[in-house]
């Protein structure tokens, strides 16, 4: 399905190992641009491990990771970011002093043109794209319908919300990869609804190939393209949806018997 | 949509509104500052010099705290080293102007108040905080990647290392310190300095660039996710609060004419930073105001010397149980009679 060529991102044979502990064993992965793809596994399968070689928190012991062909292994997260990926995190990880919007804001930092003397002045530079970035994140507020909420503290907003904060703010950097780490952790049914809402509006209006870790198999299944499945560490399948559904080594490793009960539901 | 409208004296954490309602308040209080800083210079000759040095010391120390509150308070960096690079900016100016100055023009004259000593005094608190900002970008550097309190461990062994350092130097005067520095600070440098360190904090702050502060502060993992390079975000903390600590020094050292290793000890950190907890982390004005409230403290209680750090251990601890969360600022506003109630209380 995916070519050498159009691979967006590339995890060719990766290990990482923890003294004698082995987190991942010779896992690799392709994501092509704007493909949505869902990385899935039972409790300790080794998926945010994968995130975290992916976004640069460690380095893979063994293993190339090749982004539009450039290897970035063991590249510093911030570097990451600047390169294209953007991730969520699976504790909320907002930034608690600040309000909404500068939440959203936070992502222009690593951008800026202008520098430090031009902030301490108010120079010209720094007026002008200081406007910039507040009508662009204002956009993106008003898209993801959080303007309302845009000068309250991070903090105090439903949980969904924060979420959807967190998914904007990562996508206010622009990223051409977007790795969520189970978004849907600790939802309730509508708010999945509106996560999986989220996800499809991200696709269609900025094209970001994502890349969804996700325990709900409803979510997963309903709007991945293609499945990744870990198992203890090692590559146990992939496919679309329902191959994956169908193979008997996921059905064993994970979801046993009641895959069967999330069909019929 | 109703914003607040970006008073100079605001939280700054709340409020952030158009960088144009900032410029005209911020600049408004630049000018109300630097006035303040010419008219009480201009009417210095009516002031007793007991209490010019205490409005001299109060300047001197909200340039302290207020800049060890960008390292502490905005991006969340413990730092115990704060008299240190007060120490660098107060030697290496007084060195300038000591030494360095009179040497290369001999002609002229060298005294406190002369024409040529307050024309280069500028350049030569420039030079001290330059100074003391160089050796934090070494300091800052390497020991910036440790957290929480390695890193204060990594900074209380620096301050040593500088002091033990200028107490071995003989060209400084080793232990027995530097007498006779140009009595060169007046009223006027040193609130004109204090204002423009403050305006420049807030400044800095209330900006896209300086959310990085608070962003590293909050929660650095998330920062680096947003490409933030975090490392690089609280060297230039450091850095700039260090060139102010220096500025801070040399000041300091133009305004008691006498420095020794010993007036830039651990206790002097410890000092600013009770100002800067007691203003409120991250709040510069309540820190400012928490520095010449310290500053006034320290003169009531000149009678118990020693005892004085049992009375701001005190302090503190009460204003810990008391008002955990909040800041001088509300605080006083609340007790204050005249005062407006905030809405929780």
């Amino acid at each position: 399905m995916t070519t050498q060529e159009n691979a967006l991102l590339e995890a060719r044979n990766c290990s990482l190992r923890f003294g004698g502990i082995a987190a991942l064993t010779d896992v690799s992965l392709r994501i092509a641009p704007g493909e949505l793809v869902g990385l899935i596994g039972p409790n300790g399968a080794g998926k945010t491990s994968l995130f975290n070689i992916l976004t640069g928190v460690y380095r893979p012991t063994e293993g190339e990771i090749l982004f539009e062909g450039r290897s970035v292994a063991g590249i510093p997260p911030h570097r990451i970011n600047r390169l294209g990926m953007a991730r969520t995190f699976q504790n909320i990880r907002l930034f608690d002093s600040l309000n909404v919007r500068m939440n959203v804001r936070t992502s222009f930092i690593a951008r800026l043109r202008h520098g430090l003397l031009e902030t301490i002045q108010r120079g010209h530079s720094f007026r002008s794209e200081e406007e910039e970035i507040r009508e662009e994140g204002k956009r993106l507020l008003a898209y993801f319908g959080l303007q309302e909420v845009e000068a309250y503290s991070s903090r105090s907003l439903p949980y969904g919300d924060q979420r959807r904060l967190e998914i904007v703010r990562a996508l206010a950097t622009k990223p051409l990869l977007l790795l969520l780490d189970e978004p849907a952790a600790g939802m309730n049914p509508t708010e999945k609804e509106e996560l999986k809402r989220l996800i499809a509006q991200i696709r269609s209006e900025f094209g970001t190939a994502i890349l969804l870790v996700e325990h709900d198999m409803k979510v997963v299944m309903g709007i991945c393209e293609r499945l990744v499945v870990l198992d203890r560490g090692c590559l146990l399948a992939t496919g679309t949806p329902a191959e994956v559904r169908a193979d008997p080594k996921v059905i064993a490793a994970y979801l046993g018997t009641s895959a069967e009960n999330q069909e019929a539901a | 949509m109703a914003l607040p409208s970006g008073g100079f004296l605001r939280n700054n954490r709340a409020v952030f509104s158009a960088a144009t309602p900032f410029l005209k308040n911020a600049r408004l209080g630049l000018a109300a500052g630097l006035g303040v800083a010419v008219i009480l210079q201009s009417c210095s000759g009516f002031i007793d010099p007991y209490t010019t040095q205490v409005i001299l010391f109060a300047a001197i120390n909200v340039i302290l705290a207020v800049s060890l509150n960008l390292v502490m308070g905005e991006t969340g960096q413990f730092s115990l080293c704060h008299a240190a690079f007060m120490a660098v900016g107060a030697y290496s100016s007084a060195l300038l102007t000591g030494k360095a100055l009179p040497a290369l023009f001999p002609h002229l004259s060298w005294t406190g108040t002369s024409l040529a000593s307050q024309l280069t005094f500028l350049p030569v608190l420039v030079i001290g905080g330059a100074m003391a900002a160089l050796v934090g970008l070494i300091v800052g550097g390497p020991s910036l990647r440790l957290r929480g309190d390695y890193l204060a461990m990594v900074t209380l062994g620096f301050g040593e290392i500088i002091r033990v350092l200028l107490q071995n130097a003989n060209v400084v005067g080793g232990a027995r310190g530097m007498e006779g520095i140009l009595p060169a600070t007046n009223l006027f440098w040193a609130i004109g300095s204090a204002v423009l360190t403050l305006y420049t904090m807030i400044a800095l702050v209330r900006s896209t660039y300086g959310r990085g502060f608070q962003a590293v502060r909050d929660d650095e993992i998330a920062a680096a996710a947003m490409g933030i390079d975090t490392t690089r975000v609280k060297v230039t903390a450091f850095v700039i609060g260090a060139f102010f600590a220096g500025v801070a020094g040399g000041l300091y050292a133009h305004a008691v004419e006498f420095i020794s290793p010993e007036g830039f000890n651990f206790l002097r950190s410890f000092e600013i930073i009770v100002m800067v907890i007691l203003g409120g982390l991250g709040r510069p004005v309540g820190v400012a105001i928490a520095a010449i409230l310290i500053t006034l403290l320290n003169e009531w209680l000149r009678d118990l010397s020693e005892y004085r750090m049992v009375v701001y251990a005190l302090i503190i601890i009460l204003f810990m149980i008391f008002r955990p969360t909040e800041s001088i600022l509300p605080f006083l506003r609340r007790i204050a009679p005249w005062g407006k109630k905030p809405p929780s209380a």
